[in-house]
């Protein structure tokens, strides 16, 4: 029960877990919300909007602070993971729900499309020949070091997040189980301060390995595309 | 004691265990970090946006080493794969 991956109900043949009805229902919401603050913006903003704004730009601001020239590229990316995981990690606070990420199959779809945005970010700005080149860079002895890199650091990004979020639910419930009540209370405080990191530390490290992909490669060759 | 026992016996011992000695190296390693990154921050306190930035990515990866050795330990307690060859 602890985890989402019980089936909650079959859709032909196919069962459908708590995770991934927590997952769209998390999906739904946050639509539903921007879509809700977006469509009445105005020069002259409500408190809503200025919380927004400002949540948007502090993004912003901590993005073109690893990546000046390419911010608007990587932007929406990063911006969605860190807002999907923040809320994701805090969402296992309300009762009866179960954080999505505290699921490995979760955790390690996140970080499969951080894995596969990497080469996609990297082959769209420096293009394929000189983003393949990279890997036997320095010389092609290092070319199973930078495989086994990349297949590491993906995995290390599942199950750290997965591990974190997994281990605070369990940790809430073993004190619940023990001492009573109210007395996984401030475990509950230090889980949100927990959930806003991970979610930080999860985007800032995609944001890294991205910057990384395109940042040695511009270093190195001089660049064909300029524009943006 | 049956074999069922001794199994559940020993891998709670090494459970425990291995948490405990697990977690020795990653707190070493965080408060070396820590420590340095103050150090540095008292000497260059314009440095602070960069410096911080740094230490969470490095203590997250420390972190991270920590959480192996739990998940290891939650495999070992909740799914043991060897138990198979017991109960057959």
């Amino acid at each position: 029960m602890l985890d989402g991956t019980h089936a909650l109900f079959y859709l032909g043949p196919l069962a459908v877990s708590t995770t991934v009805v927590t997952t769209w229902g998390i999906m739904a919401i946050l639509i539903l919300v921007s879509w809700v603050i977006t469509c009445r913006l105005s020069i002259d903003p409500g408190p809503l909007q200025i919380a927004v704004e400002g949540i948007i730009q502090a993004i912003h601001a901590a993005v073109s602070e690893i990546l000046p020239q390419r911010a608007d590229t990587v932007f929406p990316f990063v911006a969605t993971l860190w807002v999907f995981i923040g809320v994701a990690n805090l969402s296992s606070l309300v009762p009866g729900i179960h954080s999505p990420t505290g699921d490995i199959s979760a955790t390690m779809a996140l970080a499969l499309l951080v894995f596969s945005s990497v080469h996609w970010f990297g082959i769209r700005i420096v293009g394929l020949r000189h983003y393949l080149k990279h890997y036997i860079s320095p010389s092609p002895i290092l070319l199973p070091f930078h495989i086994i890199g990349e297949v590491t650091r993906t995995m290390a990004l599942a199950v750290r997040l997965f591990g974190n979020m997994m281990s605070l639910e369990m940790a809430a419930l073993l004190v619940l189980l023990v001492a009573g009540l109210f007395a996984p209370i401030p475990l509950l405080m230090l889980h949100i301060v927990e959930a806003l990191v991970q979610a930080y530390i999860f985007g800032m490290l995609a944001l890294i390995y991205i910057a990384g992909a395109i940042q040695t490669l511009e270093a190195r060759h001089p660049l064909k595309e300029e524009e943006s | 004691m049956t074999p069922i026992s001794w199994f559940v016996l020993a891998s709670t011992i090494v459970a425990l265990f291995a948490m405990a000695v697990g977690i020795i190296a990653p707190a070493n390693a965080m408060g070396k970090a820590i420590c340095t990154a103050l150090e540095s921050l008292a000497r260059q306190p314009e440095a602070e946006k960069s410096l911080s930035r740094t230490l969470f990515i490095g203590l997250a990866m420390i972190e991270s080493l920590a959480i192996y050795c739990l998940v290891v330990v939650l495999i070992v307690l909740f799914r043991n794969p060897l138990l198979e060859y017991l109960l057959k």
